[in-house]
């Protein structure tokens, strides 16, 4: 069947991997999405992703059950959640740098008790057959989506609902934008801050099981290429709207599955490179979006100061 | 009585060491809860690290390239920016170390060693000279951009060495094809530590007299502390940012060649040996002083010198050294809120905070 494809045989994977590989991105860019409308950064969703593919495959070894693993995943990563919220409300201390060690001690943590589970196999995540009515084995396979891309998809429309018309998004969009307006109306600056880190760092310990439990869907040390690094550079590009970070999800995983697909038709001679075209993507859209002269539209007022 | 300078001073000394000693408390309280008595896991690391010449030669041989990566995020944070990119200067470092090393290995060996720490430099320099050129002209944030050239300057070598430079024999690790054994970097006579500790010594010393003695250093740190003063009293603010990054990059890029030419011979996998990540933990650990990143290089060292000893004898996996770096780098983090505290009713320390720089 392969033969029978051809050329036609690249789009095509382009965009099975882009229903594949995009969910990781979306759950890690709404949970920075979250993060940074209360006026912080967290660099160290790097960390948080690869604690929760850890502990979801781990859990998912151990109990049988998947779903138990992504509910774990995204419990663990609310631990680390909690340490990045306490410190970088520090005074004096900067949520960058904050974020940069918790991609240290998060990987740290997830490989030392990840290392158990390299070997041993865990159940996936089971997935919907969309592809039915086709009887290419090819379109069959591109069309199988994880549930939890479902969710993903979800969840942006209703975060942005939930920014724009309730009193809790008003809340923490006062607190991003102007955190003394926000004091005077008699909101603790530290809670709400505190409450969207850890949010944040729930979804992006979904994304970190979706990793282990569904694509590429093993546990081991490389699992993560980045993309939690790259979630903000993305919500740059989103403009800080939860649909945006849709629409780019699905743009960073097609580009992720560009190397992949060309790889598959015979041609591997640039492979390693045209890995790497999410990075150069990224770099290309923030040299294209950003501007010296003024902050970016959209972004929140009081973010990294 | 205890003057401003002085209690200073005592802050800037004792709040690193504390950390240091709160987060090896922490280390062994994780050392016990996986199973390994903390205290042998404490001598393990100290007899590995320091507890023979022998073993501290090791520990040099690591702190060599951390003192090098460690500039490159040392120098910009006295500007106020936070570069990430040591990993990606020491890959870029290393590929044209060894493209130069390999187009002039007929040439003398110390003429060959010259122009490779000069190609290194370079090539260091320009990477992250471009991160400071993205930041002044389009505004794009440095932190990021630095960390995504890491990724990219990886896959760059993973591509060379997987095609264009590839020495067909090697089969299992693709590697480039090896410098000429005389261009090598020796040792330093009596040890088995080579010349890349020097450069890194050097670096670190020539790095604390541009920022702390000369005009262009105090510029720097001015722009740093506040940058719309610096544009009114006439800084080039653009071109102070980007000598900074090129020095910084170039401090890496030379940790790149010193790998390459002193310890693996060839560019491959080896030269992504995370001396550029914990090369960032070094630079804060001494809060960004050069000089002080020496000796925090050495201590760091000897830490990562020790993963080997604690998966032999207390079958700890060896991510453990990750996980301690990550624990010293968040206690540290921590430590800099402690500042100013201690002090408060002595001299109006409190207020004078601001004008310190960090």
């Amino acid at each position: 069947m392969d033969q029978a494809l051809g050329w036609w045989g690249v789009p095509l994977a382009i965009a099975a991997g882009t229903l594949r590989g995009s969910a990781p991105f979306l759950f890690v860019s709404l949970g920075e999405c979250l993060t940074e409308k209360s006026g912080k950064i967290n660099l160290g969703l790097e960390g948080t992703l690869l604690i929760g593919a850890m502990s979801a495959y781990a859990i998912a070894y151990l109990t049988g059950s998947p779903w138990l693993g992504v509910i774990t995943a995204g419990v663990a990563g609310m631990m680390l959640g909690v340490i990045h919220g306490w410190l970088s409300q520090q005074p004096r201390v900067n949520d960058v740098a904050v974020g940069i060690a918790m991609i240290i001690f998060g990987s740290g943590i997830a490989f030392f008790l990840g290392k158990p589970f390299i070997q041993p196999s865990a159940p996936p995540l089971p997935a919907l057959q969309f592809g039915a009515w086709s009887n290419l084995p090819q379109v069959q396979s591109a069309l199988q989506i994880s549930p939890l891309f479902l969710l993903g998809v979800a969840i942006a429309p209703l975060m942005q609902w939930f920014f724009r018309s309730t009193r809790w998004g008003l809340y923490i969009r006062a607190v991003g934008d102007s955190p003394d307006a926000a004091k005077a109306m008699g909101i603790s600056i530290f809670k709400v801050r505190m409450l969207c880190i850890v949010a944040g760092s729930f979804l992006a310990g979904i994304g970190g099981a979706y990793l282990s439990l569904y694509y590429p869907g093993s546990w081991n040390e490389r699992i993560s290429g980045g993309q939690g690094l790259m979630a903000v550079a993305l919500v740059i590009f989103a403009r800080w709207r939860p649909m945006q970070c849709l629409y780019a999800s699905l743009l960073f995983g097609g580009a992720q599955a560009i190397g992949p697909a060309l790889q598959s038709v015979g041609i591997d001679s640039y492979y390693y490179l045209f890995n790497a075209s999410p990075y150069i993507l990224t770099l290309l859209i923030m040299i294209l979006t950003c501007s010296p002269k003024r902050t970016l539209n959209g972004a929140p007022g009081a973010l990294g100061q | 009585m205890i003057n401003r300078y002085n209690s200073r001073n005592i802050e800037a000394i004792c709040i690193p060491l504390a950390a240091l000693l709160f987060s090896l408390l922490l280390f062994g309280i994780f050392c016990a809860f996986a199973g390994a008595d903390p205290f042998g896991v404490y001598a393990s690391i100290y007899r590995s690290a320091f507890g023979s010449w022998r073993a501290f030669q090791n520990t040099l041989l690591r702190a060599a390239p951390l003192m090098l990566s460690s500039l490159c995020t040392a120098l910009p944070a006295r500007l106020g920016l936070i570069i990430i990119g040591n990993e990606g200067a020491i890959v870029v470092g290393g590929l044209g170390a060894v493209a130069a090393g390999l187009t002039l290995s007929t040439a003398p060996p110390t003429i060959v060693q010259v122009a490779m720490a000069i190609a290194a430099i370079l090539c260091g320099g320009l990477w992250i000279g471009a991160v400071g050129a993205l930041r002044h002209y389009r505004g794009v944030n440095e932190t990021i951009s630095s960390l995504l050239l890491n990724y990219i300057a990886i896959a760059l070598l993973n591509h060379l060495v997987g095609g264009p430079m590839r020495d067909p024999s090697s089969l299992n690790k693709p590697s480039s094809y090896p410098i000429a054994q005389i261009n090598m970097l020796g040792d330093i006579p009596g040890t088995r530590v080579h010349y890349g500790l020097i450069y890194g010594l050097v670096a670190c010393v020539i790095a604390y007299f541009l920022i702390q003695r000369t005009t262009f250093g105090f510029a720097a740190r001015v722009a740093g502390g506040n940058i719309r003063a610096a544009r009114i009293a006439g800084l080039p603010v653009g071109k102070l940012t980007m000598m900074i990054c090129f020095l910084a990059g170039s401090c890496a890029g030379l940790a790149g060649m010193v790998e390459v030419a002193a310890v693996h011979g060839r560019a491959n996998e080896s030269l992504n040996a995370n001396y550029g990540y914990s090369g960032i933990l070094v630079a804060f650990i001494a809060r960004h002083n050069p000089l002080a990143a020496t000796l925090v290089a050495i201590l760091l060292g000897g830490i990562l010198a020790s993963g080997g000893s604690l998966q032999r004898s207390h079958d700890l996996p060896d991510a453990t050294v990750l996980v301690f770096q990550g624990l010293v780098f968040l206690v540290v983090l921590f430590s800099e809120s402690l500042y100013g505290r201690f002090f408060k009713e002595g001299s109006g320390v409190r207020g004078q905070r601001s004008a310190v720089t960090i």
